[in-house]
């Protein structure tokens, strides 16, 4: 007999060992429950706080820290937090503008979770923050399983990646918040074509604005920053 | 990259719930979760030995895309960057599922 789930197997011996199911019973586990649960509380602190928080996701190089260069120093009330596998190189860009900015190292992971962020938080000041940006280990897949406890997600896709990388990459688009098309002061270099490249944006992150800028430039970028006074 | 972590997590609580060896694992892939089920199963053999679970079986099932139109209130299953909503045609649905990397089953050797 089956001592655990009182099924009516006879209780003779088998000529080999069979398979019993388990757990039909007990609700599904997920893997990400336990980093649900930190981005649930990371979420309660950000919005006790009245905090607005963006997690950036792209790809490695689209220029994220960039953006966020050139958005702390423009914006005031901004912090940062900004993961990558190893150096403080980041972090210190960010700390330029006067921002106060902490480095996550992931080691090999490839992504943020939201327990590394609770971490990142308590490195924080306490007060003087309205925006805090949370850039993300440049990555296009595994950061958008996990949950940070954002109000906001962010991708970056630069005109020097490919017009279809939003098709391509369905998984981080799906639930964005925004789309920055970043680097257009590149875009006739490069010949980025415009007229791929949208159409296949609002397919693959169909709730999504659609900003294009340039942080080198300036280009579109007030845009940006007048997006961030609606949060 | 990020399965070798997800499957230390399932295998963490598959160990707790499993009251033999396990046999088979039953794990449901959302198609949105990002998890390719290649890189999975690899996991899943890395970890799995000196386990309850080594030597036992994988079983994914894949998850569809759910989304819910928030102008008709229709749930509707969607596929990859085709998310508008079939009755009104409204492109900007919540994603209600399709994330899922769960465990949904377990099968246990029993030695009588």
């Amino acid at each position: 007999m089956c001592e655990s789930c009182g099924c009516h197997q006879p209780a003779q011996p088998h000529e080999h060992p069979h398979t019993h199911a388990h757990g039909g019973e007990e609700a599904p586990y997920s893997a990400l429950a336990l980093n649900q649960r930190y981005a649930d509380e990371n979420r309660g602190y950000f919005r006790a706080k009245g905090w607005r928080v963006l997690n950036l996701l792209s790809s490695p190089g689209s220029g994220k820290t960039a953006l966020l260069e050139r958005t702390l120093r423009e914006l005031s009330g901004g912090a940062a937090i900004v993961g990558d596998l190893a150096t403080e190189n980041d972090a210190d860009r960010l700390k330029k503008s006067g921002a106060p900015a902490i480095q996550l190292l992931t080691g090999s992971a490839c992504h943020l979770d939201a327990h590394m962020v609770a971490h990142a938080l308590e490195k924080l000041p306490a007060e003087g923050i309205r925006y805090l940006f949370i850039e993300n280990v440049g990555n296009l897949v595994c950061p958008a399983a996990f949950d940070l406890g954002e109000g906001k997600r962010v991708v970056l896709l630069s005109v020097t990646e490919g017009e279809d990388k939003p098709l391509k990459y369905p998984v981080a688009f799906v639930d964005a918040d925004i789309v920055l098309v970043t680097k257009v002061d590149l875009a006739d270099a490069v010949g980025f074509d415009r007229e791929a490249a949208l159409p296949a944006i609002r397919q693959a992150a169909p709730r999504a604005e659609i900003i294009e800028l340039s942080s080198r430039t300036g280009d579109g970028f007030q845009h940006w920053l007048d997006w961030l006074a609606t949060l | 990259m990020h399965e070798l972590g997800l499957m230390n997590q399932l295998l963490t609580e598959a160990e707790a719930r499993a009251t033999g060896p396990l046999a088979v694992l039953h794990i449901r892939l959302g198609r949105l979760s990002g998890v390719v089920p290649e890189a999975f199963q690899f996991a899943f053999e890395a970890l799995a030995p000196g386990t309850r679970a080594a030597g036992a079986r994988l079983a994914l099932e894949e998850a569809p895309i759910r989304m819910h139109c928030r102008h008709c209130n229709m749930d509707y299953e969607a596929n990859l960057a085709a998310y508008a909503c079939p009755r009104c045609q409204a492109a900007d649905g919540d994603l209600v599922g399709g994330r899922e990397v769960e465990l949904t089953r377990l099968e246990v050797f029993e030695n009588v």
